[in-house]
């Protein structure tokens, strides 16, 4: 799933517009592995998995493997369909400089949903 | 002819705690008084669905009126040197004097989130005064998980924020347009307004310590929360329901935070029994 945001928000030219005044990295933990998600005017160049315990991002946001899965599926039960819910619930952490991140908060949440699958009927 | 929706919206003039205030008020419909509380953050228009169905306002007087800071109606004098705090005692007291400044007869009050929370307090307080209050999306007590100075400072967008904040209150199957209208009435809130209702809703009006007080032979209490509501979750709701000896819990399945505007044609049918209930058993 993670290797489908790249493709998912560069081919959302709304999203792309909504993140332009976007341009850095950030922590992506699913799970054990930590993803680097590098994002210039809100287009994402790259989502590697961090190699070198020196990368960082701005910001870092985690979850499990098992509230990601969820997270993604079309329609996702309740406390994982959202991070601010995730949060409310115990089940994403988020830490680093969240300027950034409040700043262009609904923009985030979308790339994070990106590869969603949209919900049936 | 013009195609005019029934609600007919005007101003009307009260004084609350010494301030005059000019409240914008909404209605339609004739019966009992069904007076209607926005969430925090927001205005009158998220009943809006509820003013244009016939099944309720051939029976009710369905009224919504902005608080003071919100909507259409004016913040009072001297806001600018003034930080916006809602409490308790300041929300009760609005709503009564909105009460009688309308002439209204002991009314049903419905509030969601914070104002679901409110109608708890007039239970307990003023259970004379009412008819029955359903309190959507509304516990008597929740917890915290952000701070709420991200919601007012000058390097972070106000409207967007509060809008993104509560983006996920709303449930993964309403639709997409219910959806951003429910989220663009957060987008257009006054500076430090959502930040200064959730004071309410986040530190001064828990009372899980005195809801086991609320008599409901004299104020019967319905509650209905939705499953995706991650602040008024369905435990918090239960806890609630269970410390309000008669009162009535629901978990609305499919909804979020935001039932009457997020995804109006599944509210109705779980608000329309309330309402017949209120409406066949309370005088």
């Amino acid at each position: 799933m993670i290797n489908r945001i790249r493709d998912r928000v560069n081919a959302n030219a709304a999203l792309v517009r909504r993140g332009q005044y976007v341009s850095l990295a950030f922590l992506l933990g699913v799970g054990e592995e930590d993803y680097l998600v590098t994002i210039d005017k809100g287009r994402v160049s790259s989502v590697e998995p961090r190699r070198l315990a020196t990368v960082t991002g701005r910001f870092t946001i985690r979850a499990a493997k098992t509230v990601w899965d969820e997270f993604w599926k079309p329609v996702p039960k309740r406390n994982h369909h959202d991070l601010w819910a995730m949060l409310a619930a115990g089940i994403a952490k988020i830490d680093g400089d969240l300027l950034p991140l409040m700043q262009n908060l609904q923009y985030f949440k979308d790339v994070l949903a990106a590869p969603r699958p949209p919900r049936e009927g | 002819m013009p195609e005019f929706e029934p609600i007919v919206g005007r101003y009307v003039r009260l004084n609350v705690a010494g301030d005059d205030c000019r409240i914008h008020v909404e209605e339609a419909g004739r019966g009992i008084p069904l007076v209607c509380l926005h969430t925090a953050g927001a205005d009158t228009r998220q009943y809006r669905h509820l003013m244009c169905d016939p099944a309720i306002t051939d029976h009710y007087r369905v009224i919504a009126f902005d608080l003071p800071w919100h909507g259409k109606s004016n913040p009072p004098l001297g806001w600018r040197d003034r930080e916006y705090r809602l409490t308790t005692d300041l929300y009760v007291e609005t709503i009564r004097a909105f009460c009688r400044a309308m002439a209204l007869a002991r009314p049903v009050v419905m509030g969601c989130s914070m104002g679901g929370r409110v109608v708890l307090h007039l239970a307990l307080k003023h259970p004379d005064e009412l008819r029955a209050v359903i309190a959507l999306e509304g516990a008597d007590r929740v917890e915290p998980y952000y701070e709420l100075d991200w919601l007012h400072r000058p390097d972070v967008h106000g409207g967007e924020v509060c809008a993104a904040f509560v983006s996920g209150q709303v449930a993964p199957q309403s639709p997409d347009e219910y959806r951003w209208e429910t989220l663009w009435l957060y987008m257009q809130s006054g500076p430090g307004v959502f930040k200064g209702d959730l004071y309410f809703y986040w530190y001064d009006g828990h009372f899980d310590d005195r809801s086991p007080k609320i008599d409901t032979a004299r104020c019967p209490v319905y509650l209905l929360s939705g499953e995706y509501d991650s602040s008024c979750t369905p435990e918090r709701t239960e806890a609630t329901a269970s410390r309000i000896k008669g009162s009535k819990a629901t978990v609305m399945e499919g909804i979020g935070h935001f039932p009457m505007s997020e995804n109006p044609a599944l509210f109705r049918k779980y608000i329309l029994p309330v309402l017949d209930e209120i409406r066949g058993t309370v005088r």
